[in-house]
């Protein structure tokens, strides 16, 4: 135990690979253990037979304690008892049945005429985090590096975005949509609020802590201001500006939800109310999942073509 | 016996020159001038604290000659080589390049630093070409003069490999060649081999003499080593620190060609002593005064000694 909890000690790659196994599995182990051990909480009933009880209905769940009191009162009348199984509450789902949403909720037609099958809505929410990525990257990666890079511009443009990188984005929702109307337009618009003015600062940031030898060396071999920038500073930086872009990308995921409810609700988000409105929760935790799967699998790509062009940076190695 | 102490008793004068040492000199000081210093002052602002680093610094380097610039911590040293080179600016004096001020950094001046400064991205052949392209040679010019530079100092077979799989000699002689593929007049160098291990260093200062003797270049090297300083330089400029002013510009009596078993010659052994009187009298301020007595705290009968 010594050895294992020893600060900055390096992890051998088995045991790094068992314990990333490990990391996914505890979280479903504990979720297998609460949905599929009946004396581990089920705090409800799920009834089988109503017997004489005539608000019991066949599926129905209820609280155990009131279960108990119609069971009691059934048998005091010498009535046929109600049976039942105890149950958790119908919003946690046993892995087995998201697991099978997971598949049924693709092929499912959508509930109502004007519904989206799943993959549309997936689809459409990862056109709308794309355009709300691009369009904040163009505005905040040059700007980004132009304030990591021109101190002058630094004092102009930071002290503004960071009085307003403290606006939640969703309050932007309302003023969006009067601008922008009510479909993708100011849902887009949400997400390059809630990426753009933290993109600036944290590139701007990266570019600042580029190695000033680096500048220092090329000035003496006559390199000049452009040509500092485009030669120099942008290649030195781009390993740290990719791997911030990373992780504005799965900031950018984050602000899905909350856009996507703005002006007429669309994408995953859809998907997920309304299967909540039918209670459908299994698929509700299905549709939840698919976005981390998709944002992680997303990100480990990226990581993947990133160790591919920057085959000298040395920082991935140290993270990865 | 005991060869090496026996002639420190018998040492002769580092002022004392053989006579082909001499003539050498009087050779080197025919040559025109290269570098000018002239009443160089450098002060920085710190807190509204003023710090006097430079002080009244005066001299000169003629063409093709070694110059070492030596000093305790804090004399400066650094900062001369960063003022010539253009990188920081001069609080007063003049610093002449072939007569013309310096102002800024420019092609004719190349330097090399501690840290290693080539830049990851590029390959060591794409390192090299930096210079040239960014001195409006074409692709093609600046690649056929990388290759015959990296030939130069036999790194061409590592053309096309990153800084990151070089070793620490390597990565410096890629520096060496990179800073002079502009062609400078003088080539300053901030203890480059600072961060190398002795055997590197060794190997290191006899390969930059041998790229200075191939080659039409000035050299400017600040080093803390007095044994690097004599064994590379014509001749060394002793500054004292606090402020940094120049202490003596002392000719290094030793003949050339150098090599490693000089390092027990008489001229060596003086000049060595000379410079040790010079930078081990003055205080150390920046390390406090003295070291305290110190207290016994192993058994009075436990001995080491």
């Amino acid at each position: 135990m010594k050895k294992w909890l020893q600060v900055s000690r390096p992890v051998n790659p088995r045991a790094k690979l068992i314990l990333g196994i490990l990391s996914f599995v505890l979280p479903v182990a504990l979720w297998c253990l609460v949905s599929y051990a009946p004396a581990i909480w089920h705090p409800q009933v799920l009834i089988t037979d109503p017997g004489s009880v005539s608000y019991l209905q066949p599926g129905m769940r209820m609280d155990r304690s009131a279960f108990d009191g119609a069971a009691a009162d059934a048998q005091a009348a010498h009535m046929p008892l109600p049976t039942g199984v105890p149950s958790n509450p119908i919003y946690l789902p046993a892995p087995d049945e998201v697991a099978r949403a997971f598949y049924t909720s693709f092929t499912t037609a959508p509930e109502t005429r004007d519904g989206q099958w799943l993959h549309e809505s997936l689809w459409h929410s990862i056109q709308i985090i794309f355009w709300g990525f691009v369009i904040s990257s163009v505005i905040g990666v040059p700007l980004g590096v132009l304030s990591g890079a021109y101190a002058p511009v630094a004092r102009l443009t930071e002290p503004f975005i960071e009085f307003f990188r403290y606006l939640p984005a969703p309050a932007f929702g309302a003023l969006a949509v009067a601008i922008l109307g009510i479909y993708d337009g100011p849902k887009i618009a949400i997400i390059v609020i809630g990426t753009l003015f933290q993109q600036v600062l944290i590139i701007a940031n990266t570019t600042r802590k580029l190695d000033g030898a680096l500048v220092e060396a090329a000035l003496t071999l006559g390199a000049k201001n452009s040509q500092l920038l485009r030669s120099v500073v942008i290649p030195a930086i781009l390993p740290d500006l990719y791997r911030d872009q990373r992780i504005l990308l799965g900031w950018a995921w984050t602000y899905l939800i909350i856009a996507e409810l703005i002006g007429t609700t669309s994408g995953i988000t859809f998907f997920i109310t309304q299967q909540a409105r039918f209670q459908h929760f299994a698929n509700v935790y299905a549709a939840i999942a698919m976005i981390g799967i998709l944002g992680l699998g997303m990100d480990m790509i990226l990581a993947l073509i990133g160790r591919q062009i920057f085959p000298w940076d040395r920082g991935l190695v140290k993270t990865a | 016996m005991n060869q090496i102490v026996s002639p420190l008793q018998t040492l002769p004068s580092y002022l004392d020159q053989s006579a082909s040492v001499r003539a050498r000199f009087e050779r080197l000081k025919q040559r025109e001038t290269i570098l000018e210093v002239r009443h160089l002052e450098k002060v920085f602002q710190q807190n509204g604290h003023e710090t006097v680093a430079l002080h009244d610094i005066n001299f000169s380097t003629y063409r093709r000659e070694f110059l070492c610039v030596i000093g305790a911590s804090g004399c400066g040293k650094s900062t001369l080589a960063r003022i010539i080179a253009g990188l920081e600016e001069k609080s007063g004096g003049e610093v002449l390049l072939e007569n013309r001020p310096v102002d800024g950094p420019g092609t004719d001046r190349g330097m090399v630093f501690q840290g290693y400064t080539l830049f990851p991205w590029l390959t060591v052949k794409k390192n090299v070409m930096f210079g040239p392209q960014a001195n409006g040679h074409s692709r093609l010019e600046a690649e056929r003069q990388a290759l015959q530079w990296l030939a130069l100092v036999g790194l061409e077979k590592f053309a096309d490999a990153y800084p990151h799989q070089l070793s620490g000699g390597m990565k410096q002689r890629v520096a060496i060649v990179r800073a002079l593929a502009n062609q400078p007049r003088i080539l300053l160098m901030d203890e480059p081999f600072g961060a190398l291990d002795a055997q590197t260093r060794c190997r290191m200062q006899s390969h930059l003499l041998e790229i200075w003797r191939q080659i039409d270049i000035t050299i400017v090297f600040i080093t803390h080593d007095l044994e690097e300083a004599i064994f590379l330089a014509d001749r060394i400029l002793v500054l004292s620190p606090h402020p940094g002013q120049v202490q003596e510009l002392i000719e290094v009596p030793v003949p050339r060609p150098r090599s490693a078993a000089q390092i027990v010659s008489p001229e060596f052994l003086a000049t060595k002593t000379r410079l040790e009187e010079l930078i081990y009298s003055a205080p150390h301020e920046d390390e406090g005064d003295s070291y305290p007595p110190m207290i016994r705290l192993a058994d009075v009968h436990d001995s080491v000694e």
